[in-house]
């Protein structure tokens, strides 16, 4: 076994897999408030990216920041997350309050609507070319830790501290505040609680806020490690961050967690092996045939994921 | 006490009882007269229009634009099923269409090797893609919506890749040597050949999904569209019916796609990817899903759209009048409307009298719009100096902000509750709309199409969800 390959691609997993599990939070939030599938969420993502990117080439790009490196990419993320946030909120008060008594299909299409007017108002006003965040330039790329076989670049180290704490400040906040009583309350049922004295559209609107944030903190993060940004990165981010909080169980946090580490690191050790396991007739495209069998294993042996609860039907 | 209503009895359906009043007026007896006129009649009225289109046409570019534009109805169609029938959310359909085509490819061309006549290819594509839609469909746990989309989302992406990177289908060349159909020894080569074809195959289709619209099968998809949960107790095999509708569904994709693949000869993934499913999405929702006409209709309308944006020639002309009909179907009575537009022409002078005063190079830009419409308009907006780069691209972030805020004050407008605000704020933005088209969209056409297919789709949906030809349906709780 060559154990070098096998700790990089469980590293590059790791940083793959905490991105996706942000994007699979803030689908995941919006689902179990609303038990609405976002499919605009990856749009938010890409625009996150884009949000970031500007603010660092208006403080000056990566050869020469205007300030200090730490605070550019600090400031990065919180123009981007505050920015997604209220892309979430316009996205939710314009495209799907007006149908939340219409039937179910209404806001699926207004969500595909959404997803394809954010994807080409940005390839209109940016063009098709990819833009790079060249962290390289940023971060030196031999700092960080470099024990035997395991080398973690110091941006990716990064990336996944924030991921994980951003994850760690989101279950604290469902599980500790009275906010995040109210988003369980609102989750489990609308109307009994809107009946108890909560405030719905509140709970629903600060849901989309916060998981808007999310996707653009994923955003800005997979420039970072990743480079490259264009518009239509939104589609794939999209596609894995849905399948991460199916395969870890739809509405649930620990599950959008696991589910997004588990797909970002088959996806990673897919590309390592792919070529070698089938004898050099799939190349490393063929990855997301991996992670969609492995979605539709999910599918067929435990449907609610692995931290959701079956499905009851209340009738 | 009030005076007791005119109600109907108990027991009376209310539109059994209002069927009196109803035949006086006009409408009234247009629709009487629809219902009773027999399917076949209504079948042949539908098809003439379509029969007799390339008597009247002589140019080449015409033709192959409305043999896409079958293509796109056949396409229409086949969603249709899925999602105007049984409300199933399928965002894999044009994988589908893909398939048929790249089946059809390996069926009948030089690339393959194997020559298959029609007859014998085309009903076998349409039974193999509709087994593929069977298999996709058969994981999602009891195919409720929101599952099913992400799988068949995901199938879609799947299917890029693997025509994108496997040998067979040489990745993003395509196969391009496909033979045109052949049907026991008679090629179809001409465009109206292909045309008079895909008539043919309409007709079959629309022919067949009417009577099983009327079936058994068609009655019970209504259902448990209405009310899954009801259907179900009502002894329904939901997963079935699913399956079936989705297999259905992929079946007419498939279609589609082998005579897309046919006439075209050639086949490329860049055919086949997410624009196209929007586009077959708005053409079914904007219809009206549900209705056989409603969504051919549709096809027709949002293709020849899409192909009259493709020009800056044309745009303009498709922009500002679908601006004033828009305008003119919101804004009644006339005087409103008629309020409206000369406060906006006037508007629009003074702007540019005073911008043009202030800072002579915000007028100074010239259109790249080449119709008279454009020359018309170019000296009412503002046309500032080099907003756009050599490539249609914004130059600098005032013209993004421009669009932005544009995007921000058209929404904004819609949260306006006090009706003559509304009218009032209307007239600016009206404005800054066409100074964004004229300047930013405008150089960006195949762009600027999709936005508008984008922004259509949300606003459909939230002012009239059923469409143009659609019966309104009203969620039961």
């Amino acid at each position: 076994v060559d154990w070098d390959k096998l700790v990089q691609l469980l590293v590059n997993g790791v940083t793959l897999g905490s991105v996706y599990a942000l994007v699979a939070l803030g689908f995941s939030l919006v689902y179990g408030i609303l038990k609405l599938l976002n499919l605009a969420h990856g749009d938010v993502v890409m625009v996150g990216a884009f949000l970031g990117w500007g603010i660092l080439s208006w403080l000056g790009g990566a050869e020469s920041p205007a300030v200090a490196v730490w605070l550019l990419i600090t400031v990065m993320v919180v123009g981007a997350m505050i920015g997604c946030g209220f892309l979430g909120v316009a996205i939710e008060r314009f495209a799907y309050r007006p149908l939340r008594r219409a039937p179910r299909i209404a806001p699926l299409i207004s969500a595909l609507g959404v997803s394809f007017f954010i994807q080409n108002s940005v390839l209109l006003l940016f063009g098709a070319d990819f833009r790079s965040y060249d962290t390289d330039f940023l971060v030196d790329v031999d700092v960080g830790i470099d024990w035997g076989p395991l080398i973690v670049w110091l941006i990716r180290l990064v990336v996944i501290l924030a991921a994980f704490a951003m994850m760690l400040g989101l279950w604290l906040l469902v599980t500790r505040t009275r906010l995040g009583r109210a988003m369980r309350a609102t989750a489990f049922d609308r109307e009994a609680a809107e009946m108890m004295g909560v405030d719905v559209d509140r709970v629903i609107v600060t849901t989309f806020f916060i998981g808007s944030a999310l996707a653009g903190a994923a955003g800005v993060l997979i420039g970072l490690v990743f480079f490259q940004i264009n518009h239509f990165m939104g589609f794939n981010y999209g596609l894995k961050g849905f399948t991460a909080a199916v395969v870890g169980g739809i509405g649930s946090i620990p599950g959008a967690m696991f589910g997004g580490l588990l797909i970002g690191i088959v996806e990673s050790l897919s590309v390592g092996y792919i070529e070698d396991f089938t004898g050099g007739r799939l190349n490393s495209a063929f990855r997301d045939l991996v992670v969609f069998s492995i979605l539709i294993v999910f599918m067929l042996l435990r449907p609610q994921g692995l931290f959701g609860k079956p499905e009851v039907k209340k009738v | 006490l009030s005076e007791p209503q005119q109600q109907p009895g108990i027991g009376v359906d209310q539109w059994v009882a209002d069927s009196e009043a109803r035949s006086r007026t006009l409408r009234g007896r247009a629709v009487e007269l629809y219902d009773r006129t027999p399917a076949v009649v209504k079948l042949l009225a539908l098809a003439a229009p379509f029969v007799l289109f390339p008597l009247f046409v002589e140019s080449g570019y015409l033709m192959q634009v409305s043999i896409d534009t079958l293509v796109f109805v056949l396409l229409a169609l086949g969603l249709n099923v899925v999602v105007g029938w049984v409300g199933l959310l399928d965002l894999g359909y044009v994988a589908f269409f893909g398939v048929g085509a790249y089946l059809y490819a390996a069926l009948a061309s030089e690339y393959a090797g194997r020559h298959w006549d029609a007859q014998w290819a085309l009903p076998l594509v349409v039974l193999s893609t509709a087994v593929v839609g069977f298999l996709i469909g058969l994981p999602s746990r009891r195919l409720v919506g929101d599952y099913l989309a992400i799988v068949t989302l995901f199938f879609l992406q799947i299917w890029l890749v693997v025509v994108l990177n496997s040998q067979f289908t040489r990745g993003p060349n395509g196969i391009s040597d496909i033979q045109p159909l052949d049907f026991f020894g008679h090629q179809v080569t001409t465009l109206d050949g292909s045309y008079y074809v895909l008539v043919g195959a309409l007709l079959v289709v629309v022919s067949i999904l009417y009577l099983v619209n009327q079936s058994r099968t068609g009655r019970a998809w209504r259902a448990l569209r209405e009310d899954e949960l009801a259907a179900e107790l009502m002894t329904m095999p939901v997963a079935r019916l699913k399956l079936l509708a989705f297999a259905f569904g992929a079946g007419v994709a498939g279609l589609a796609g082998a005579l897309f693949a046919a006439q075209q000869g050639a086949i490329f993934p860049s055919s086949v990817a997410i624009p196209l499913l929007i586009t077959v999405y708005a053409m079914v929702v904007l219809g009206g899903a549900g209705s056989i006409f409603g969504v051919i209709f549709g096809a027709v309308l949002v293709n020849a759209s899409l192909e009259a944006l493709q020009t800056p020639e044309n745009a303009s002309v498709l922009f500002f009048s679908a601006l004033v009909i828009g305008l003119a179907l919101v804004l009644r009575p006339w005087w409103r409307f008629a309020a409206v537009a000369a406060a906006t022409i006037v508007f629009g002078i003074v702007f540019h009298a005073v911008a043009g005063w202030l800072d002579p190079s915000l007028t100074e830009g010239t259109t790249v719009g080449g119709a008279r419409i454009d020359d018309l308009v170019s000296h009412w907006v503002i046309l500032p100096e080099g907003i756009v780069t050599g490539d249609g691209l914004p130059a600098g972030p005032f013209a993004r902000l421009l669009y932005i805020g544009l995007v921000a004050a058209v929404l904004g407008l819609t949260l306006v509750r006090n009706r003559l605000w509304r009218d009032v704020l209307l007239v600016p933005t009206a404005y800054f709309a066409c100074v964004v088209w004229e300047n930013i969209m405008l150089p960006q056409p195949s762009v600027s199409r999709f936005v508008l297919i984008g922004a259509m789709l949300v606003a459909l949906m939230a002012a009239r969800p059923e469409g143009i030809f659609g019966t309104k349906r009203v969620e039961i709780v």
